[in-house]
């Protein structure tokens, strides 16, 4: 089952997967470009996890890690499937990183890898945007550059765990503007799904809602106002996202309030 | 923009019920840390000050109450802290009006109260990588035990924090010494990230904070906001039942 969280009509509905369009809880079939995505989920916590696949950790110049270099997200940072995200004027380098999300089902603690399966709901797509301008070297990646408002994309679908045989070995890949610019395997993480789950639960609790973004592979490019960014992870869905100006995306040069 | 859907936590109401957003700490915001960092700011793997305020978050996993017990690891699990865990007093505010890109003088216009909460950290001397091992354990974010209405406390004026172990008052700072003032972290940190009605705000704490270990009662208090005590226990990590999964 894939499921599905839309604004249409002047309320929220979950809704799920018909092809091409969404069918709601209360049984109105609609385009999906006739709804406004939210994430699929409600969240909790958001892991996010840095240099996971190691072409991308030898791509940025970085030794490959003794443990998983994980920071976190506030909700804030979330939106979903077909959402505007700001690039604002005057930076140089901004990218989009497709990921594998890991959505956990139930609160655990302590949970070894072998039985790590048991405590995942569902799998979604996640397009985990970073501005390396505003990079620092304190708790990098710093917030600042990780966790801006609608520079993480969550969506569209919750795709329940049975649906996925093998979250191992799922291919993930990037289109901007219609050409690919980023292809991988979730083979190549470093940390696989199921040993991110027993590092984290080993010293600290996960929940329903938690979210774990697993990192990204090679293949990060610049993208520009005006852009179609397109990232998909093979049989979990297809994000679509747009890349908008300061005044495209409504706001304003100075402080406001 | 409304505020985030945030599940609610799973396991039951241990933090404050009202405390429903996301809660940021500023790390290096005390000017003896800049301080002691000092020539080391400008070497590898620093290269350089800090620019941007450098935020943390303090996860739902970690929200706790006044009198709640606190698991702390023990050796030899994690050897290279049993030396304790850090007590970390700290002022925070709980966001009214959500803060886009506001200047520091209207700060107090998108405050809704403020509180007193126990930061607690491993200790970790490099700032290089985020400290989420370290900072995001169960219970180790102590929340005051009531949250003062701004009406009757000004939560921008200086304020004294103490901080005690088992009764003795151990280390004292005030937040003249912020590098950012209140106002200036939210205007700063309004610049790259919206804070939202409810999100909560820590203007951080020194990073010399007194180290407890098993069986204190450590304790961090403002004058007029509030103390809030809790106990330090040993972490067992079994108490989730068979296979450490609760079912």
């Amino acid at each position: 089952m894939r499921r599905g969280r839309v604004a249409y009509g002047g309320a929220i509905h979950d809704c799920v997967d018909r092809d091409v369009d969404v069918l709601l809880e209360d049984g109105r079939l609609l385009p999906e470009t006739e709804v406004v995505w939210l994430p699929p989920i409600a969240v909790g916590t958001v892991f996010a996890v840095g240099l996971n696949y190691a072409d991308h950790a030898k791509e940025l110049a970085s030794a490959r890690p003794q443990e998983p270099l994980l920071f976190l997200k506030g909700a804030g940072a979330l939106a979903g499937h077909r959402a505007e995200t700001r690039r604002p004027q005057g930076v140089e380098f901004m990218h989009y990183e497709c990921e594998l999300a890991v959505v956990i089902g139930r609160t655990c603690r302590n949970v070894g890898r072998a039985e790590a399966a048991t405590v995942i709901q569902g799998y979604s797509v996640a397009n985990d945007y970073a501005i390396r301008d505003y990079l620092e070297n304190y708790y990098r990646p710093n917030l600042r550059v990780k966790n801006r408002d609608a520079c993480t994309l969550l969506g569209p679908w919750l795709v329940d765990a049975a649906d996925v045989a093998d979250p191992q070995n799922l291919t993930l890949r990037t289109w901007v503007n219609g050409v690919m610019t980023q292809q991988g395997s979730t083979r190549d993480m470093i940390f696989g799904v199921h040993e991110l789950i027993e590092y984290l639960t080993s010293f600290m609790t996960l929940g329903p809602g938690d979210v774990i973004l697993t990192g990204t592979p090679q293949g990060v490019v610049n993208v520009s106002p005006g852009d179609e960014v397109v990232t998909e992870v093979e049989s979990l869905g297809r994000l679509v996202n747009f890349i908008v100006d300061d005044a495209t995306y409504g706001i304003g040069p100075v402080a406001q309030g | 923009m409304a505020a985030p859907q945030i599940a609610s936590a799973p396991w039951g109401a241990r933090g404050p019920a009202w405390l429903t957003g996301t809660v940021y700490g500023a790390l290096l915001n005390h000017r003896a840390d800049v301080e002691a960092l000092g020539a080391r700011m400008h070497g590898p793997p620093y290269l350089a000050p800090p620019k941007a305020p450098i935020l943390y978050i303090k996860p739902r996993n970690t929200w706790r109450v006044n009198g709640d017990v606190i698991p702390i690891p023990q050796p030899p699990a994690l050897p290279a802290h049993g030396a304790g865990v850090q007590v970390g007093a700290t002022l925070a505010v709980i966001i009214g009006q959500p803060c886009v890109r506001i200047r520091a003088e209207n700060a107090p216009r998108h405050v809704a109260a403020v509180t007193v909460i126990n930061d607690l950290s491993l200790p970790h001397k490099e700032v290089f990588r985020p400290a989420i091992k370290e900072r995001c354990r169960d219970a180790f974010c102590a929340v005051g035990p009531w949250v003062a209405a701004v009406a009757g406390i000004d939560p921008f004026k200086e304020h004294a924090l103490r901080t005690f172990i088992n009764g003795e008052l151990r280390a004292t700072w005030n937040t003249r010494d912020l590098v950012r003032s209140l106002a200036q972290l939210m205007a700063d940190v309004s610049e790259f990230m919206t804070l939202h009605a409810g999100d909560v705000l820590m203007v951080g704490t020194p990073r010399d904070a007194p180290l407890a270990g098993l069986g204190d009662r450590v304790a961090v208090e403002i004058e007029g906001i509030g103390r809030i005590e809790n106990t330090l226990v040993k972490e067992s990590g079994a108490e989730r039942g068979a296979a450490g999964v609760s079912r």
